[in-house]
């Protein structure tokens, strides 16, 4: 079982907590992930490690609650339990060598983001994030991101905070502007991926992408996660989650975590529906 | 007494009632049955069937013992060699090792040793209420890393001998592929819980949610004090044929689609966990695994084709499961090879849920021409015979390769081209001073008895060794 020790909401959506789990926090870093299962007989869902304090023996982990069991996650409150936590899972995102990249989050991912950003300003690197929103009250992480970034740039769809607009707009800008990016890094939603690897493969700029799809074990040994890079098929779980971007076949990535579409929709209303009762 | 030529018949759920439920399949003897089978044993001499069991159990002394209905004491008999006999007597092929050396198998049916087993196991699951004495520590520690049948056995082998066992397991429930692989109809997962509740009686430490490779490495459970490693880590990543299609909706590998069938229970209506209810289901292969996968699909409701590239001869799976699989109504697409998954796509509506699934499999019919290097005959393709099977799911059932986690966080362990495990065939001894390995990890995909064979040897192996060193 593995201890809930503080647990923060950072926007109606989106849940911060940090898990008690020493052997995790201890080897974890920026870009992998771990695998919890909320209760017995629980889901196994992968989340992107969001930060780590070794000494304390915690790992950080932020989550939108988009089915059954981020809302049964969510329910979870500090000093209660959850009773699996594996990992860290994965490669870590490749900083070394890297003096100047440009960050670009959407979303939830702006938490994945978050700690790689970190990691390349402590070693010195110059690093610019574009991080974006669909509106002001889903904003999350400014602070830390000013924190660790030399140029900061906030978008929002609606135009309620920050700039007006998509990341790509601001990301085009930087580069035909001359800004020279040894790498520009991007985690969010497929479909900002896809359009930020569009945008910077005519400027030759090399982009990492951060792929989170349906996985069960983690460990390479189901094959729920694979992906088709640079034509040939491969594993999120052992060969990712960091992949070249402009190899990577998005249209076929977003088919496939549409897989259970249906049953997630079934499994957020039975939640709502058994919430409700315990309301009443 | 007249010599029984055939072995007593087991007990079996109706093939028409089984198909849509995931209780077990066979039942097992009672106690009259077992007896009566035990007495066909002739009790020979040179004991032939020892020698074809891959953990070498005492077989005509714990079955001497059922003969007197001692059931017990027959279980005791098999417990000196084998850590996991409720398993063995379950998923075992024994038609290709104990009982194919059977004396009585030369003119008549061997003894039904696997049937034995099973039941002397299940007769102190349910009996025993005695303690299991733990063994005096010998003080020295050892970490195995899986707890599936290699780990398990070596494990519950050196516990015996007072060693300080602690397996490390990556899934979050111990047991590696008896728990996620096979199904709940072949082997009930209490079943397995009960056999791991002993080797933790006998002293065994089993630690969830650790992946050796990733949350601790080898060289850092040496300087965590162990002594020597053991790694059962299983087989690795599904193979894909490459053929256009395979990332549909509605592609599994059979990994994917028993995981979560069995170690997620998501064939349980209220679980948590999904699995695709197919109306149609082609599984590619020919193996157990297929075999399990088909059953696995048929029992949520689906149609099942199995498609083979060779034909009934060649199929690598068990008889026994062949057979149950066809009583059950699984078609068998035999002589065929894949050539494409056809994908759903409508043109008029980007929106159409059905966009993105499976719609049908295209098949080349194949015969069977010179034999490969194995001496199994290749097959041919025959030049535009493909036809498409309309199905709505598709399970990729053809093997695994090694797993890179161990290998590439280990200095100085030697693998082979195809990422396997090097190890000396009789010790499970690898390159690096003090490990030790076995199962698929090292033969890829293969038994469970034979998994079971290379932890016993390990464990002894190990033994050997540390014995040795506190000299």
């Amino acid at each position: 079982m593995y201890r809930i020790l503080t647990k923060r909401q950072l926007n109606p959506t989106v849940t911060m907590m940090d898990i008690y789990a020493p052997l995790v926090a201890q080897k974890a870093q920026a870009g992998q992930f771990i695998i919890l299962r909320v209760d017995e007989d629980g889901e196994r869902i992968p989340l992107t490690v969001a930060g780590f304090d070794r000494e304390a023996g915690t790992v950080k982990i932020i989550f939108q609650i988009v089915g059954g069991t981020t809302m049964r996650l969510n329910e979870k409150n500090e000093g209660e339990y959850i009773s699996d936590f594996v990992g860290p899972l994965g490669c870590a995102t490749r900083t070394e060598g890297l003096k100047k990249v440009c960050i670009v989050g959407g979303g939830v991912g702006c938490a994945i983001a978050l700690p790689v950003a970190q990691k390349l300003h402590a070693q010195g690197a110059i690093v610019h994030s574009i991080i974006g929103f669909r509106n002001k009250d889903l904003l999350i992480l400014e602070d830390e991101f000013k924190a660790c970034s030399d140029k900061l740039t906030i978008m929002t769809d609606d135009g309620s905070y920050g700039r007006q607009g998509v990341v790509t707009v601001p990301l085009k800008e930087a580069i035909s502007g001359g800004e020279q990016y040894d790498e520009v890094i991007t985690i969010g939603p497929l479909i900002m991926m896809k359009f930020v690897v569009a945008t910077t493969k005519p400027f030759n700029v090399p982009t990492v992408v951060s792929m989170n799809p349906i996985m069960i074990d983690g460990t390479g040994m189901c094959g729920g996660c694979r992906l088709t890079v640079g034509g040939k098929t491969k594993f999120a779980c052992v060969d990712g989650p960091d992949f070249n971007g402009s190899e990577v076949d998005f249209d076929e990535a977003m088919a496939r975590s549409s897989m259970y579409a249906e049953f997630e929709k079934r499994e957020r209303e039975n939640f709502c529906n058994l919430f409700k009762k315990e309301v009443e | 007494m007249a010599l029984i030529h055939k072995k007593h018949v087991m007990p079996v759920q109706d093939a028409k009632i089984r198909a849509h439920n995931f209780k077990e399949v066979a039942l097992g003897y009672d106690e009259e049955t077992a007896i009566a089978e035990a007495q066909r044993c002739l009790n020979c001499k040179n004991r032939p069937c020892v020698e074809g069991c891959p953990v070498n159990i005492s077989i005509p002394d714990f079955i001497s013992k059922m003969k007197v209905g001692d059931f017990e004491g027959a279980y005791r008999v098999i417990t000196e060699s084998s850590s996991l006999p409720a398993v063995c007597g379950r998923v075992c092929p024994q038609e290709t090792q104990c009982e194919s050396k059977c004396t009585l198998g030369i003119k008549f049916e061997p003894v039904g040793i696997g049937r034995l087993e099973r039941f002397a196991a299940d007769y102190h699951n349910a009996n025993f209420s005695g303690e299991t004495a733990a063994p005096v520590p010998n003080g020295h520690k050892v970490a195995v890393v899986g707890s599936g049948p290699s780990g398990l056995t070596c494990a519950g082998d050196l516990a015996k001998k007072g060693y300080k066992v602690t397996v490390f397991e990556a899934l979050h429930l111990a047991g590696g592929v008896l728990v996620y692989g096979i199904p709940e109809f072949r082997l009930p997962k209490d079943i397995v819980k009960k056999e791991v509740e002993t080797l933790k009686k006998y002293g065994v430490d089993i630690q969830t949610n650790v992946v050796i490779g990733k949350t601790l490495t080898v060289d850092e459970l040496f300087d965590d004090g162990y002594e020597a490693v053991f790694i059962g880590s299983g087989a690795g990543l599904p193979r894909f044929m490459g053929i256009s299609g395979e990332s549909l909706k509605g592609v599994y590998s059979a990994n994917e689609f028993l995981t979560r069938s069995n170690l997620m229970k998501a064939y349980k209506d209220d679980s948590q966990t999904p699995i695709m209810h197919a109306k149609k289901v082609a599984v590619v292969g020919g193996g157990n695994v297929a075999m399990d996968a088909a059953r696995t699909a048929l029992r949520l409701g689906a149609e099942v084709y199995i498609i083979y590239r060779r034909s009934m001869e060649e199929l690598p799976a068990r008889k026994e499961e062949v057979e149950h699989a066809e009583e059950e109504g699984i078609k068998f697409e035999l002589l065929r090879n894949p050539v494409e998954i056809l994908g759903y796509n409508n043109p008029d509506d980007r929106r159409d849920p059905r966009n993105g699934f499976v719609k049908g499999i295209k098949v080349i019919k194949c015969e069977l021409g010179e034999p490969d290097e194995k001496g199994r005959r290749r097959p041919v393709e025959i030049p535009e015979s493909e036809y498409v099977i309309d199905v709505d799911c598709v399970i990729m059932a053809i093997g695994t390769s090694p797993n890179p986690l161990i290998k590439n966080t280990t200095d100085g362990l030697e693998v082979n081209r195809h990422g396997g495990i090097v190890v000396e065939e009789n010790t499970g001894k690898t390159s690096k001073d003090g490990v030790y390995a076995g199962g698929d990890a090292v033969t890829g995909a293969a038994t469970v008895i034979l998994a079971m064979g290379a932890g016993k040897k390990a464990a002894k192996a190990i033994d050997d060794y540390l014995s040795a060193k506190k000299v």
